[in-house]
C-alpha cells in the first residue's frame, strides 16, 4: 500500500503534470499572487496608520470613525468582504464602481489589511513611553511632527513582528481572489485540476509554493527586524 | 524674564498648584525643593504647559499665556519654544544618535539647514564634554552622559529659559557630579534656570533664590544662606532636617 502510493505519486506521469504546471504556477505567483499582496499591503498600512492616529487622536468623531471601521471589517468574513465588493457593487449600475476583478481584490484586501493592522499600530504607538512624547514637545515639535519624527520610528520597531505575521496572512489569503476571478496562484491550480484531475498533486505543489514564499519572507522579516534593533540594547 | 501668576492646577479634584506666584530675572538660577508631592515637578511642567493650569497667567519674555482664556494650540507651541527641558529620565530619542537628538530640534521644529545644525549641535556636544559620543547612540552612553545630550538638546532649540526636572534623581551617585558640573557652568555663563532638585548642595552654591514648596505652595523663599541656614517657617525647618539626617 504504502509502495503503491509512493510510486504512484512520483511516476512518470505525476512528475510530468507538476513540471508542466509549475510554470502557470509561477506565472500566477508573478503576476497577481505577489502584486495583489504587495499592493494591498501597503495601501493597507497607509490606512491603518491613519486609522491608528484617529483612534488615539483624541477628536471624538475621528476615533468613533476608527471604531466603526474596524468593528465592520474585523467583525465579518474577508471571503465576504470581497464579494460585497466585486460582486455587490458591480452590480448596482453605477460605472465607477464596477471594478475589474483585479482591483476589486485589491480594494477588498487593502480595508482588511487596514483594519487589523490599524490595531497593531495602535498598540505599538501605545507602547512608546510618554516621556518621548514630553521629549519633543519641549523642544517644540507639534503633534503631527513627534508622530512622524519620534513615535512612529520607534513604532515601527514594535510592529514588525505581528505586521509580518499580517503579510504572511495576507500571501494566503490572496487565494480567496480566486473566486472573484482573479488568475492567481490558486485559481491556476484549480484550472489545472480540472484538466488532470490530479487534485492532490496540483494542490500540494501550490501549497509548496506558498510555503516557500513565506518561508522567504520570513527571513527578510528576521534582517528588518536586526536592522531596527541597532538602537536597542541587546 | 518669568513671571507667573496666581497658577492654580488640579488633577482631578486633588489641588497640585494653588495660587502660585512666581518671578524670575534674566541670569538668575532658581532652585526649587521640596518633598515629593509638593508640586514642584508639576510647577516647572507648568512653565512649558506639559501641564496646563486651569488658572493664573505666565509671562516669558514678551509672551504671556492667560490660562483664564481658551489657548490655541499655536500659542502652546510658540510658548514653549522659549524654554528647553531636561527631563529626570532624560528622555533622548533612542533611534537617532547623540548628535541628531541634538540636531533634531534646529532642523525640524526651526527649518535650519543640516549642515549649520550639525556644526552647532558639535560645539554643544564639546561643551557638555561629549566630542568623543557624537554618533553613538543614547543606549551606549550611561546616564551621566545621557543626561548632558540631554542639556544639549534641550540648549540647541536657543531657549531664554532653560528648565531642569530633577536632573540627576535617577542617576549613579558617581554620575551626578558630572551633569552638575555642566549646570554649573551654564548657570555662570548667565543662563536663566529653574532648577528642580535634591541636590542641597548644587542649591547652595548655584542658586540666586531658593524656593521650598510644599502641599502646592511656595512655604518660603530667599537666598540659599537664608533659606538653608536660618529657615523662618516651621515646615521648612522640618523637610531640611529630615534631608540632613
Amino acid at each position: 500500500m504504502k509502495m503503491y502510493l509512493y510510486s504512484s505519486f512520483l511516476s512518470a506521469e505525476n512528475i510530468e503534470i507538476l513540471q508542466d504546471s509549475f510554470l502557470p504556477l509561477l506565472k500566477g505567483v508573478l503576476s497577481y499572487t505577489i502584486p495583489l499582496t504587495l499592493i494591498s499591503f501597503i495601501i493597507g498600512i497607509l490606512i491603518a496608520v491613519v486609522t491608528a492616529v484617529f483612534r488615539i487622536s483624541g477628536i471624538k468623531v475621528l476615533s468613533a470613525a476608527a471604531r466603526v471601521y474596524v468593528s465592520i471589517i474585523r467583525g465579518t468574513p474577508l471571503l465576504v468582504q470581497l464579494f460585497i465588493v466585486f460582486f455587490g457593487l458591480g452590480n448596482l449600475g453605477i460605472d465607477a464602481l464596477k471594478f475589474e476583478p483585479f482591483t476589486g481584490a485589491v480594494i477588498a484586501f487593502s480595508l482588511n489589511t487596514g483594519a487589523y493592522a490599524s490595531e497593531i499600530i495602535r498598540a505599538s504607538i501605545l507602547s512608546i513611553d510618554k516621556g518621548q512624547w514630553e521629549a519633543s514637545s519641549s523642544i517644540g515639535m507639534s503633534y503631527l511632527q513627534s508622530l512622524k519624527r519620534v513615535i512612529l520610528p520607534q513604532a515601527a520597531r514594535v510592529s514588525i513582528p505581528p505586521l509580518s505575521n499580517s503579510f504572511i496572512g495576507l500571501v494566503k489569503e490572496t487565494s480567496l481572489a480566486s473566486t472573484i476571478l482573479v488568475s492567481e496562484m490558486f485559481r491556476k491550480a484549480q484550472e489545472i485540476v480540472a484538466t488532470t484531475y490530479t487534485p492532490l498533486l496540483v494542490y500540494v505543489e501550490a501549497a509548496a509554493i506558498y510555503w516557500v514564499i513565506c518561508f522567504v519572507l520570513s527571513i527578510i522579516q528576521e534582517r528588518i527586524e536586526i536592522r531596527l534593533n541597532r538602537y536597542v540594547k541587546t | 524674564m518669568i513671571s507667573m501668576k496666581k497658577i492654580t492646577k488640579q488633577f482631578g479634584d486633588l489641588v497640585v498648584l494653588k495660587d502660585i506666584n512666581l518671578e524670575v530675572e534674566k541670569g538668575k538660577v532658581v532652585v526649587i525643593i521640596g518633598p515629593s508631592g509638593s508640586g514642584k515637578t508639576t510647577l516647572l511642567r507648568c512653565l512649558n504647559i506639559l501641564e496646563q493650569p486651569e488658572e493664573g497667567s505666565i509671562s516669558i519674555d514678551q509672551q504671556t499665556v492667560d490660562f483664564t482664556k481658551r489657548i490655541t494650540k499655536k500659542e502652546v507651541l510658540s510658548f514653549r519654544k522659549q524654554t528647553g527641558m531636561v527631563f529626570q529620565t532624560y528622555n533622548l530619542f533612542p533611534h537617532f544618535t547623540a548628535i541628531e537628538n541634538v540636531m533634531e530640534g534646529p532642523v525640524t521644529v526651526q527649518g535650519v539647514n543640516k549642515k549649520a545644525a550639525r556644526k552647532k549641535a558639535e560645539e554643544l556636544l564639546k561643551k557638555v564634554g561629549l566630542s568623543e559620543k557624537v554618533n553613538v547612540y543614547p543606549h551606549q552612553l550611561s546616564g551621566g552622559q545621557q543626561q548632558r545630550v540631554g542639556i544639549a538638546r534641550a540648549m540647541a532649540i536657543d531657549p531664554k529659559v532653560m528648565l531642569f526636572d530633577e536632573p540627576t534623581s535617577a542617576l549613579d551617585p558617581e554620575l551626578v557630579g558630572e551633569v552638575l558640573l555642566v549646570m554649573k557652568q551654564l548657570a555662570e555663563e548667565g543662563r536663566t534656570m529653574v532648577v528642580v532638585t535634591h541636590e542641597m548642595k548644587f542649591a547652595r552654591s548655584v542658586a540666586d533664590e531658593v524656593i521650598f514648596m510644599d502641599q502646592g505652595r511656595i512655604i518660603e523663599r530667599g537666598k540659599p544662606d537664608e533659606v538653608f541656614s536660618k529657615p523662618k517657617e516651621q515646615r521648612t525647618k522640618e523637610f531640611l532636617n529630615l534631608i540632613n539626617q
